[in-house]
């Protein structure tokens, strides 16, 4: 599993589907804050027409920090939204994730968020789908 | 001549009270919840976010509080709040080739890959009061179909293919930030748009009717109207990985428009664009016809003197929150302002009489 995907997960995820993942397992970690947890805004670009320039279309807002475990691992915390702890909570699994704990962390953390998110889009869709138009012709004068 | 006046503090905490207690009604109702508006008041949350220029449901839906209802009030807050925020960056441009769509509707053709899917729409209802929700009304659940694993394509590249629809330019423009750097006349189509995007529902659909009206008349067919989520990408700069940092919805809608055609170039449909937060389904579309509308030097059309392609006019008076502000600040003491102007017309006056 590539830093990049747990990353993603762990930032889009539901806030409270984490921290109860988290808190069931209550793992204990030291750290020391590198930067401790600020919020903040990126701004999301868009493109013209699909494929034309980009444009800006708005903020969203982020909370990010930055850790230091004792193991001496550094954790990053980047998470949608203005959640301290979830970006804490983020920024130790990151961290955790480089040691002997990653195949805990994936099995009972990251693929259960995954799950979870998979489930919530394919749910979307197929209701989507059950709003797809079916039409038919109605045959005119005789026949 | 500025007059400092002092007083009225009992008053404005006296007022401030008032509005307190009548913001929170009848103490026999249950409060609001946040979490009630974020889940039940969805459309008006996802317009202050729009116009607020802010993604965030938790932080909309307390403005929407705060501000009983008020939209424009809570969007204030919204631009009040945005404007603390320190700046992590900017996101790579969002992909709604990838989008997970609720909705995906075409006007332009019928039979298209991805078919035609309503979402929850309130297109075909019949705009009757539905008093069973007076009551605790039995929800119907929505119905599942099973979902082919098709890509859902933009529409437009059909026509694109067969060229008889003019290419979006990409010359890989760095857009300015007008939340950053004023906007400068003549704007870039791109900083139009950032413009557009935030601007006013109610003032984008008044100057998009009007180009239906005939104001600048470009017949628009709604290619496409998608609405769903996205990923918004983020590099971190510590580590250099790109990640999904957020997901949102959005809405996008790819207006098609008639052109005739000139002496260069033969005839060929051409494009508005609109891109919202939300489910903002009328703002998107407008927003694609006046971005339309505007775009009437570059496609070599008359400048008819229509509202709507006036630039200026559209960029200086799109964004409610300077309009209100420069407006609502009317209503805060201008007495000495108006002494000078009474003592003027009172000479004048008095001139007058004896010249008589």
């Amino acid at each position: 599993m590539e830093r990049k995907f747990w990353l993603s997960t762990l930032a889009t995820c539901n806030d409270a589907h984490l921290t109860s993942l988290w808190e069931k397992f209550g793992i204990e970690v030291n750290f020391t804050w590198l930067r401790k947890p600020e919020i903040g805004s990126i701004m999301c670009q868009g493109k013209i027409g699909v494929t034309g320039n980009n444009f800006n279309f708005g903020e969203v807002t982020i909370t990010r920090c930055q850790l230091k475990t004792s193991q001496g691992k550094i954790g990053h915390g980047y998470v949608q939204g203005r959640n301290k702890h979830k970006a804490e909570i983020v920024a130790i699994c990151d961290a955790l994730m480089q040691t002997s704990k990653r195949d805990f962390l994936i099995k009972n953390i990251i693929r259960p968020l995954v799950v979870s998110d998979k489930n919530l889009k394919k749910d979307v869709m197929s209701k989507s789908e059950s709003t797809a138009v079916d039409f038919f012709t109605l045959v005119r004068g005789e026949t | 001549m500025y007059v400092a006046v002092k007083g009225g503090e009992k008053a404005i905490e006296n007022a401030h009270n008032w509005l307190s207690e009548i913001r929170r009604g009848d103490v026999n109702v249950p409060n609001l919840e946040i979490d009630q508006i974020k889940e039940q008041l969805t459309l008006s949350v996802e317009r202050v976010m729009s116009e607020g220029s802010l993604y965030d449901t938790d932080l909309a839906a307390l403005a929407i509080k705060q501000s009983r209802g008020d939209l424009i009030e809570a969007i204030f807050l919204i631009r009040a709040y945005r404007t603390t925020l320190p700046r992590f960056g900017t996101s790579p441009p969002i992909k709604t080739d990838d989008m997970v769509c609720m909705r995906r509707i075409s006007a332009t053709y019928k039979d298209i890959p991805g078919k035609q899917k309503l979402g929850p729409t309130f297109d075909y209802t019949h705009r009757l009061l539905d008093f069973s929700l007076l009551a605790e009304g039995n929800i119907p659940k929505a119905e599942k179909r099973k979902v082919l694993k098709e890509k859902i394509p933009h529409v437009l590249r059909f026509l694109n293919k067969e060229g008889l629809i003019q290419k979006e330019k990409n010359n890989n423009y760095q857009p300015k930030d007008i939340t950053r750097n004023p906007l400068e006349f003549p704007a870039n189509r791109s900083e139009r748009l950032q413009s557009l995007s935030r601007a006013d529902e109610g003032f984008l659909l008044a100057l998009a009717y009007s180009t239906q009206r005939g104001y600048a008349r470009n017949h628009a067919f709604v290619g496409e109207l998608r609405i769903g989520y996205v990923k918004v990408k983020y590099n971190i700069p510590e580590l250099d990985i790109e990640i999904d940092i957020a997901e949102i919805i959005v809405t996008e809608c790819e207006s098609v428009n008639q052109f005739q055609g000139s002496k260069k170039t033969p005839a060929q449909f051409t494009r508005g664009y609109g891109l919202t937060f939300g489910q903002l389904e009328r703002k998107a579309v407008s927003m694609a016809l006046v971005d339309r509308a505007l775009r009437w030097k570059e496609i070599g059309e008359e400048f008819v003197g229509a509202p709507a392609q006036d630039e200026e006019f559209v960029l200086s008076h799109c964004d409610n929150i300077q309009a209100t502000g420069f407006l609502e600040h009317l209503k805060l003491p201008h007495y000495v302002d108006f002494q000078s102007e009474l003592e003027l017309v009172r000479r004048i006056r008095k001139e007058y009489e004896k010249n008589k």
